[in-house]
């Protein structure tokens, strides 16, 4: 069984009174999360609750409108251009659509952490990408450029890519989404093996729930704005809030709304609207 | 009354919104262009470049060649036939050498540069932009500013001025053809009145120096509508229409503005 005891770890992010608006529309309105060291801790939420989002903030690509965030102790948000992208090296990011560079072919996007970041000789270089392919079980198709990529395929290098450096800090943004069974099985294990084997923090946002509950040690349910709820998953399955039983069941429909506000279905569809 | 006086305000405060934006754009180019060209390239910096020289100089010079040949031979053409009439076609040397040097190839060139390599540009980077690709590099920690923007924006400071001297050197071709070998025209007075009246630090020079702020602004201006533009695909047709439409408009507002400042005493 697992060990869930996390807020008596050391933490590795922690995110103050944070919110985030975009136009009108505010996104984040006083979230306030730890994530701590070595774990895996999801963030999960519906679709558009600004899980991304949340995932950039900490990367630092966006700025919040106040509050902070603190990665092993650096504010992120006043750190200088080159102080950031140093603390960048040490995580890992995984996104949701990917993003390999379509001008380099699947070795090459893998390696570019390593051409960038180290001056290791290219055999070892080549070693290190062969090794990490071999992981995500794509070292045939390392000859292939991005496009001639599955989606599901297109995630599994970028994971590669993510771990190939060794950072300290994963960010996983929906790994699950558009994965086959088996490759999300792959994906399963090597995100928790990642994390038991090199002390990783992962954060997983994600908001599939079977395979997230199974990883995760701790996690967080974002909606509207704020954190509705956080803790193991054991407490969390048999939490009473009717918002976190609906999410955590998967039940259409509760508190939390399913659909984007609209007219009634039926009168769209008779073009009423 | 009221609502007349009200609408006006509104109207007011859109037009200084727009302003606004405006300078705030401006400024925002600015930092970027300060961000991404000043600095000493490390050696993957010169590889890079030397890759986008060759795509961004490769892309341009079939056009911009072809065209030079066309618009000298233009150029021979619609001068003779004035020229004759004054007894004066000997000096078609120098006038399409003047022409060439001074106006059109720096222009021409240019706005061929902008519609063929600019927007080429600005949707590269913007395709980059709109699937991650520079925010998944900053993330592994990597500056795109330095990797994507630099090398690009380099290569297009340098590509231009070459494309241009390309564009002159067909161009004066291209009129000789036309002038000697159709029209007739004495060889010798075609290349001679060419090498007495062709000053090389007011002609040449300057149309260099032209061609230098072109390739700065058209660059800049190709770069920043990729890196500057809302990441979809509506977003990326629309940029690439503006650094087209922005790029000309700078390059022929700019074309005066140094023709009045080199050639007409100011
Ligand atoms: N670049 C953007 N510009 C404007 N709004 C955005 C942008 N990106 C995301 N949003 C909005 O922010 C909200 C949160 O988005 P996101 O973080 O992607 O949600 P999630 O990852 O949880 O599905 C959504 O309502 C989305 O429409
Ligand atoms: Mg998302």
């Amino acid at each position: 069984m697992k060990v869930n005891q996390p807020m008596t770890d050391v933490p590795f992010i922690e995110i103050e009174d944070l919110y985030f608006s975009r136009g009108e529309h505010d996104i984040f309105r006083g979230v306030n999360m730890t994530i701590p060291q070595g774990k895996v801790t999801a963030i999960m939420g519906p679709s558009g609750t600004g899980k991304t989002t949340l995932l950039k903030l900490i990367g630092g690509q966006l700025t919040p409108d106040r509050g902070r965030v603190l990665i092993d102790g650096q504010e992120v948000h006043s750190l200088s251009r080159k102080a950031l992208f140093a603390l960048r090296k040490r995580m890992g990011m995984l996104f949701q659509s990917g993003a390999l560079f379509s001008d380099l072919d699947v070795f090459e996007n893998v390696a570019f952490p390593l051409r960038v970041h180290t001056d290791l000789p290219d055999a070892m270089i080549r070693d290190l990408v062969l090794l990490k392919l071999q992981a995500v079980g794509l070292r045939g198709a390392r000859k292939l450029t991005p496009a001639e990529l599955s989606g599901g395929m297109a995630r599994r290098v970028a994971l590669a890519r993510a771990v190939a450096l060794d950072p300290e800090l994963i960010l996983y943004d929906e790994p699950f989404v558009g994965q086959d069974p088996i490759s999300m099985g792959v994906l399963v294990q090597l995100i928790k093996r990642l994390n038991q084997a090199l002390q990783l923090t992962s954060v997983v946002v994600s908001h599939d729930i079977k395979e997230t509950l199974s990883i995760a040690d701790y996690l967080y349910l974002i909606a509207d704005g704020q954190v509705v709820a956080h803790g193991t998953p054991q407490t969390l399955d048999t939490n009473q809030d009717p918002r976190v039983s609906q999410f955590v069941h998967g039940e259409p429909d509760g508190p939390v709304p399913f659909h984007y506000p609209a007219e009634s279905f039926y009168r769209d569809i008779l073009g009423h609207a | 009354m009221q609502s007349k006086f009200k609408q006006g305000a509104t109207q007011i405060t859109r037009l200084g919104r727009k302003g606004c934006d405006a300078m705030e754009a401006l400024g925002r180019a600015g930092v970027f262009l300060g961000q991404s060209a000043v600095g000493i390239p490390s050696r993957e910096g010169w590889r890079l470049w030397l890759r986008q020289m060759h795509f961004v100089g490769v892309l341009s010079l079939a056009i911009v060649l072809v065209s030079g040949l066309f618009i000298g031979m233009v150029l021979a053409l619609q001068g003779y036939t004035i020229l004759v009439d004054f007894g004066a076609e000997q000096a078609l040397g120098q006038m399409v050498a003047l022409s060439l040097l001074r106006e059109l190839a720096p222009v021409v060139a240019a706005l061929l540069f902008a519609g063929r390599a600019g927007s080429a540009l600005t949707a590269e980077i913007g395709l980059m932009k709109a699937t991650e690709q520079l925010t998944s590099m900053e993330m592994i920690g990597v500056d795109p500013l330095r990797r994507v923007v630099a090398p690009r924006l380099w290569a297009g400071f340098v590509a231009l001025p070459i494309l241009t001297v390309g564009f002159s050197v067909v161009g004066i071709w291209g009129g000789y053809l036309v002038g000697v070998e159709w029209l007739g025209v004495f060889e010798g007075s075609y290349w001679s009145n060419m090498q007495a009246s062709v000053s090389f630090i007011n002609d040449v020079g300057n149309g260099m120096i032209k061609s230098l702020v072109f390739a700065v602004v058209v660059t800049w201006i190709a770069v920043f509508q990729g890196y500057d533009l809302v990441p979809t695909s509506e977003g990326i047709s629309r940029a690439t229409t503006r650094t087209v439409v922005y790029s000309s408009l700078a390059v022929l507002g700019l074309d005066f503005v140094l023709t009045a400042v080199m050639f007409g005493g100011l």
